[in-house]
């Protein structure tokens, strides 16, 4: 029998088994089970929530294998971590530790500003951020086993997170519209491979699973983004930024699996406690927008 | 007949798509009401302690457990395998199953996602070994004298562990027939498993 690890089916396939759920990130061991206490389908470990990362600048970089230890130890649940966009090393470093998927994310400040990592290489499988298709088809080409569109981490202002999700599911449903020999300008418009672009106009939807993030902090946001075509939901300062974590993790969870029954998001929402103060995308100066970051 | 996939979380979709290429009729259930109109059950792929969470805060325990318990023929693949199993090791606290199954099951036993891994498998009574895709993977510890062995791998370990188990009605595999194309598995279900259940 031969026994084969890190191929494309069992890259892909385990981020099948995440879907309907939600990603929290925790910064501790403590939130990590608080996490999976509610239902969390997998925890991200970072050292900052973005929300921090925002409010205390400086240049944030893949977390201390000590504290991604800790959390590992805690946790029955797959555990994912963040590298740096194009740092490899910083992969390497995490794959070695034996975390279950890798965030290349652009809330970590960026490594390389040409290149992003060659994910091929590796055994684990990685996750990327993407505002539009062409940017998500260019993560699928260079190994990206899952996709998470970016939405504006750290504002729980969910407002970057519709126009990302309805971006990419506007412009796949365009592609399935077209006729065969128009693909070939639609692949270099968006700047995406021809035989990518193809495979998402054929099967109507990206040929790995798609996330939301970035902004999302109450059960409503995250069944609205469920309604807009997301697989699943990450959730980062939205939970351990909020009055009562527990309980607003669990009303998430909730919410993402009934997204479509409003009564039951309307008694997951009872009582949840203050909501992340969070800031308005449009207060945020260009330049200090994450989801800028990776092209 | 109406196959059921339990709704709550994981890969539904894939197990819709392979029982519809089944030409069965397929639903997604997810409240008390809908499980008691399915004549069958599938448990998917997904998070055994998130499913299991799930289950508990919106009552459907022990609907699920009196339906396996009145001999509704249930098909769980991974963590599906974990929520049919009598005994859970490596469990999260406090997690519960359906139960059913009188197995043994050690959860993530293969290993993390580096270890996640695809093989070819030999099952009893199909001529043509499958595709088996093992994610984050339990294996099957031990089982009672009413259980019956239907594929087994060597485990990193060099022992001999069971992969796919059937208990009269209830079917259960560690890997994911439903990340393929091949549909036996799916098949075998319908065709072995519910029509001579009833």
């Amino acid at each position: 029998m031969s026994e084969i690890t890190g191929t494309g089916r069992v890259k892909r396939g385990m981020a099948e088994m995440l879907k309907g759920g939600v990603i929290m990130d925790v910064v501790n061991a403590e939130q990590a089970k608080i996490a999976e206490d509610a239902g969390a389908v997998a925890v991200m470990a970072l050292e900052r929530v973005p929300a921090d990362i925002r409010a205390q600048g400086g240049v944030a970089r893949m977390s201390d294998p000590d504290m991604i230890e800790k959390i590992k130890a805690v946790v029955t649940i797959p555990v994912m971590a963040k590298a740096r966009i194009g740092h490899f090393v910083e992969a390497q470093v995490l794959q070695s530790l034996g975390v279950d998927y890798i965030d290349e994310s652009e809330v970590l400040t960026p490594a390389d500003y040409e290149n992003h990592i060659d994910k091929w290489n590796f055994t684990v499988p990685f996750i990327c951020g993407a505002t539009n298709l062409g940017e998500a088809l260019r993560r699928i080409n260079e190994g990206a086993a899952m996709i998470r569109s970016k939405g504006e981490a750290g504002t729980g202002d969910v407002s970057n997170a519709v126009t990302h999700m309805r971006k990419i599911g506007g412009e796949i449903r365009r592609l399935t519209s077209m006729r065969d020999d128009e693909l070939y300008v639609a692949a270099k418009e968006m700047q995406a491979p021809y035989e990518l672009v193809k495979e998402v106009a054929k099967a109507g939807k990206l040929p790995v699973v798609l996330f939301t993030a970035g902004g999302i902090a109450t059960p409503a946001d995250a069944a609205m983004m469920m309604h807009l075509g997301a697989d699943g939901v990450f959730i980062g300062s939205g939970i351990f930024k909020s009055g009562d974590p527990s309980r607003r993790a669990l009303a998430c969870v909730k919410a993402t699996t009934f997204f479509d029954d409003p009564k039951v998001i309307a008694d997951a929402s009872r009582g949840l406690g203050d909501a992340m103060v969070g800031i308005n995308v449009a207060d945020i100066p260009v330049p200090h927008r994450l989801a800028e970051r990776g092209w | 007949m109406i196959v059921g996939v339990l709704g709550l979380q994981g890969d539904i979709r894939e197990h819709c798509l392979a029982l519809g290429e089944c030409g069965v009729d397929v639903a997604v259930v997810r409240r008390k009401a809908e499980i008691e109109a399915v004549d069958a059950l599938v448990i998917p792929g997904g998070e055994s302690t998130t499913i299991a969470h799930l289950a508990q805060v919106f009552d459907l325990i022990d609907v699920i457990r009196s339906r396996i318990g009145s001999g509704m023929p249930v098909y769980g693949s991974c963590a599906g395998m974990i929520l049919l199993a009598n005994r859970v090791l490596d469990a999260a606290p406090n997690q519960i199953t359906f139960g059913g199954l009188d197995i043994t099951v050690r959860r993530n036993a293969f290993g993390r996602q580096v270890d996640s891994f695809e093989a070819d498998l030999d099952l009893d009574g199909m001529n043509e070994s499958i595709r088996a895709v093992f994610i984050r993977a339990p294996w099957v510890e031990s089982t009672g004298p009413a259980v019956s062995v239907l594929a087994s791998v060597v485990s990193p370990d060099g022992q001999r562990r069971a992969v796919a188990v059937r208990q009269g009605p209830l079917l259960a595999t560690s890997f994911h027939p439903e990340l393929t194309s091949d549909n036996r598995i799916h098949r075998y279900f319908l065709d072995e498993v519910c029509s001579k259940s009833k």
